[in-house]
């Protein structure tokens, strides 16, 4: 019942989503990218093009290395020891993982939020104003400007600007992640990497955070990690379907959804395993 | 081999019904078990207490032969002059303090450096021989610091500055520095250790650096374990004893000056308890005073500690 909706739904949208993805310019080209865990091959040739000011849903069950590789778009990865790579991830045409790539500057231009929110134990103002202060802005003036954009963006400014001086995990689960997105637009990011960022959430935080999504993506390429299919049915344009480290299928969000090339995908898609 | 019964030879149940009454020999033990352990818990607090009143007691004995005022305004501690004995005690907290605030400037730099270093730089392998080799440093008997720093610091010392004296505050108070600085880098380090590292991802995945994390980020949140550490290390230093008696020397002075002779409270308890005083004198009682008065030293060190990692504390 839910998933002929969907697939009824998308295919109207079909042809002006085609006709749009034409325009845009890729962020991301991955080409044959392996990764290990010391001995552990978890990420297998894979080749993805990921297009700006779009979403990007990667799906998969659990440990087919989705979040792996959203991880290695901003080489987070690296913080787990014996991590070996190979192949190459051209960023707005630079390898990433080429020797001498600055991490720091990757990161300013890639945010990431995370599966958990992870709020710093600062006050509200200051989780947002950290990323714009280490990058040496300390204007005060253009702080409170920052922060009030950011959080605005986030869509949460109306719950918290009376109270910026908090403790920010006086906040509740879905505010706090509200706020780690406020934390990552304040640096004016180019990308946004979301690894499942509503699997800790209620169902109605979650569904401000998927609006938000869908309202980030005018000015941002977003690349979305989730477990939820009807979340990347809903809000992403394409979807990348993963399994046991490899890309197996990967195009329009509709197609994948209401006519999957893979018989795993379709398998996958209807729940028959995962 | 035989096929398994297909219906346990026994019942479980049943087993359990027989060894129930032995049970019942057992549930006794349940209940004596926790007083006894209420009574091993009483035992360390009837100490205090113990210890406590006995230096009250003896304190108050003190002040019958000195007067209070006399006592914390007199600028001169000369206990065995017969003739114009005087019981100021500001010379020895002068020589006390001397020495820990030389002690924290060694220590808490050095400390918190390599905290920072075992829980943000070291590889696991590097942690696990550094911490050890550091945990072993505590370990060193008070007295070997003592004579490492009579007879190897201070040679050195007054190579550099000539007008040191063979006994002075500064020697003995680097060495209690550096007896300190593993206690200060162990703790600091566990609470660093504990601030959950995904804190640190969303400040690396902002673009900050190692350092930057490491200072905004991990320090602040793990500010209210460092201070402990530190207020624990500094209470040890003014406790400190046998590295002072050592090499501190035993002239009560009051001044700012770091390179003359001192004696600490403790030097100076050292000193009287080692026969100087008969029991019933008011040199006997002085020591009392002087203990009571570096009792309460350490215990405003600790809620001082308790006040301040409340107040900054960075709840997570």
């Amino acid at each position: 019942m839910n998933t002929t909706m969907v697939k009824l739904n998308n295919q109207q949208n079909q042809t002006a989503a085609n006709a749009e993805s034409q325009r845009k310019e890729a962020v991301y080209h991955t080409k044959d990218l392996n990764l290990w865990y010391g001995t552990n091959h978890a990420l297998k040739n894979i080749n993805l093009e990921i297009n700006e000011k779009e979403v990007t849903a990667i799906i998969g069950p659990s440990g087919c290395g989705k979040s792996t590789y959203i991880k290695t778009l901003n080489r987070m990865i690296e913080l787990v020891p014996d991590v070996k790579t190979s192949g190459e991830i051209k960023y707005r045409g630079r390898n990433i993982l080429q020797k001498g790539y600055g991490v720091e500057e990757l990161r300013t231009k890639v945010g990431m939020v995370f599966q958990k929110p992870n709020p710093f134990p600062k006050s509200i103002f200051e989780n947002v104003a950290y990323g714009p202060k280490i990058h040496g802005i300390k204007d005060k003036k253009i702080l409170n400007q920052i922060v009030e954009k950011s959080l605005k963006g986030a869509a949460i400014w109306d719950e918290v600007k009376d109270r910026l001086n908090e403790n920010a995990f006086g906040l509740s689960g879905g505010q706090q992640q509200r706020l780690c997105i406020a934390r990552c637009l304040a640096i004016e990011p180019d990308v946004i990497l979301m690894d499942e960022p509503t699997s800790a959430l209620d169902p109605i935080s979650t569904l401000k955070v998927e609006e938000l999504v869908q309202e980030l993506k005018k000015e941002y390429s977003i690349i979305i990690v989730t477990h939820n299919m009807q979340q990347a049915a809903r809000i992403s344009d394409k979807t990348a379907f993963f399994l046991n480290g490899e890309v197996i299928e990967y195009s329009e969000t509709d197609q994948i959804f209401s006519n999957p090339a893979d018989q795993r995908t379709e398998d996958y898609i209807t729940g028959r395993f995962g | 081999m035989a096929l398994p019964e297909s219906r346990n030879s026994f019942s479980v149940q049943q087993m359990i019904q027989q060894k129930k009454q032995k049970k019942n020999k057992l549930i006794q033990t349940e209940k004596i078990v926790p007083f006894i352990l209420l009574l091993t818990a009483i035992v360390s607090v009837l100490t205090t207490v113990g210890i406590v009143v006995t230096l009250l007691a003896e304190t108050f004995t003190f002040f019958n032969h000195v007067s209070i005022k006399e006592f914390f305004t007199a600028q001169k501690w000369y206990p065995f002059s017969e003739t114009q004995g005087s019981f100021g005690i500001l010379p020895l907290i002068s020589g006390t303090l001397k020495v820990a605030f030389i002690a924290a400037i060694v220590a808490v730099p050095i400390g918190i450096a390599s905290a920072v270093f075992l829980s943000e730089y070291a590889t696991d392998r590097t942690r696990r021989i550094i911490k050890p080799i550091l945990e072993v440093l505590a370990g060193i008997p008070t007295i070997v610091y003592g004579f490492f720093a009579l007879t190897f610091v201070t040679p050195i010392l007054r190579d550099l500055i000539p007008s040191l004296e063979i006994f002075n505050a500064l020697s003995p108070g680097i060495v209690i520095g550096i007896m300190i600085t593993p206690m200060i880098a162990s703790l600091s380090e566990d609470a660093m250790t504990s601030v959950p590292k995904s804190m640190r991802e969303g400040a690396y995945a902002l673009g900050a650096t190692k350092l930057e994390v490491a200072i905004k980020i991990v320090i602040p949140a793990a500010v209210s374990g460092i201070i402990a550490s530190i207020v624990l290390a500094v209470s040890r230093a003014i406790g400190e004893t046998m590295i002072v008696a050592v090499a501190g020397g035993s002239t009560p002075n009051l001044s700012w000056d770091v390179t003359g002779s001192i004696q600490t409270m403790t030097a100076y308890i050292v000193q009287v308890s080692q026969g100087d005083a008969g029991y019933g004198t008011t040199i006997y009682y002085s020591i009392y005073a002087v203990g009571f008065t570096l009792f309460i030293f350490t215990l405003m060190m600790n809620l001082l500690a308790q006040f301040i990692s409340k107040r900054f504390r960075e709840e997570y």
